[in-house]
């Protein structure tokens, strides 16, 4: 399964990033190989609409699940329509913690 | 001529000054007065009258979801992120949409056409037998003031004698209303804050190409740094305004110290003449 997980740094040892469109980078793994890619958020510095376009760049790349902070309606709704899975993670930790606690289920699904 | 009335900080007395420049001036001449403060116009609390409402729309895309094959090209191209193309179904939001029309001209199967969509209203009064009050008012919960600021600005572009009251602050709104203007009188008072924002005010109207001349409101005798600050960017104070208790009664209970006092009258034809030396219009 692919996951997507919002990062201030390009790595798994950064540390998590709790917005959703503003984040700088996303960091998707799978989690039964746990190889990772990392994507460069085009959107972080944009003007405005950041959410549904961040939504639809990780959907492109076909992720069942997103784990983040916060996530904003506009971007809450494409996700939601595109049908994937929403964490909530905010203990500030690195997005191997994110990911680790993903796995062991410990994670709070919220759509 | 037009004259546009902004400020950088909020309430420092825009809609004072511009009120009473509105009524001296309409003693003698026809003006019309225009609230561009959409978000929360106010100039009608000092000259009550009926009005007359229009409505203010915007073009939004409608998609046929039959003849749409999803091909994404319109949600690529929108930069406000307005428009989510999914594989099952395309995703519109409508507050981030700023009617540019763009998704309609790049889709290849003609799927995309416009509505209209209120987002305000425009208001007419006659409160004085020669001034014409004209009033944006902005949708609540809409975030786009622009459209509305240009309907009431388009709504009186052939009257002569034209006060637009700006929004505090310095973004699209303000810019949308100094856009066009012969002049702008910057309100200001000696604050630190007041300072601060009337440096990024002169700034925008300047970077416009709009003369402005400061207004120096609620002084209490001491404006040095903000005297300091105009000899420096050559700009002159066109009235000071003192701190004073009936002045703040007059204006707390909704009338205008020119509609009060003879001398104060004077003093807003003398701002008039003032303006229009610095916008150059000789009439």
């Amino acid at each position: 399964m692919k996951i997507c997980i919002t990062s201030q740094g390009s790595t798994l040892d950064a540390l998590t990033e709790e917005r959703f469109g503003r984040a700088p980078y996303f960091i998707i793994i799978d989690t039964d190989t746990e190889s990772s890619e990392v994507l460069e958020n085009p959107f972080a510095a944009a003007g405005g609409g950041v959410g549904p376009k961040a939504a639809q760049l990780i959907n492109a790349h076909q992720v069942t699940a997103l784990v983040s902070g916060m996530v904003g309606g506009n971007a809450r709704e494409v996700l939601v329509a595109a049908g994937i899975q929403l964490y909530t993670y905010n203990s500030g930790g690195t997005v191997r913690d994110a990911m680790e606690q993903f796995n062991k289920k410990t994670l709070e699904r919220v759509a | 001529m037009k004259i546009a009335v902004a400020s950088g900080k909020g309430g420092t007395g825009k809609t004072m000054v511009a009120a009473n420049l509105a009524f001296t001036l309409a003693q003698a001449c026809d003006v019309t007065l225009v609230d561009c403060d959409v978000e929360e116009p106010n100039l009608h609390l000092f000259f009550p009258a009926p009005v007359t409402a229009t409505d203010v729309t915007v073009p939004v895309p409608v998609i046929d979801e039959k003849t749409c094959d999803r091909c994404g090209k319109c949600g690529e191209f929108c930069q406000y992120g307005a428009l989510t193309v999914l594989r099952e179904r395309i995703l519109f939001f409508p507050d981030l949409c700023h009617s540019c029309g763009g998704c309609m001209l790049v889709c290849p199967k003609n799927a995309i056409h416009e509505v209209p969509k209120r987002i305000g209203t425009i208001t007419y009064a006659t409160p004085l037998p020669r001034l014409i009050l004209v009033s944006g008012y902005l949708d609540t919960g809409n975030p786009h003031a622009v459209p509305v600021i240009r309907a009431a600005k388009s709504a009186t572009a052939s009257d002569n004698l034209v006060i637009f009251d700006a929004s505090p602050g310095t973004s699209c709104p303000v810019v949308e209303t100094l856009e066009g203007c012969d002049v702008c009188i910057m309100v200001t008072e000696s604050t630190p804050f007041g300072l601060h924002d009337l440096r990024l005010a002169v700034d925008v109207a300047d970077r416009l190409g709009v003369p402005s001349g400061i207004v120096i409101n609620r002084s209490d005798g001491r404006d040095e740094a903000t005297l300091d600050f105009c000899t420096n960017h050559d700009l002159d104070v066109i009235m000071t305004i003192p701190f004073d208790r009936e002045i703040a009664a007059i204006q707390s209970r909704g009338d205008l110290i020119c509609r009060v006092s003879p001398e104060w009258q004077k003093a807003f034809s003398a701002l008039y003449v003032k303006c229009r030396a610095l916008g150059g219009v000789d009439q």
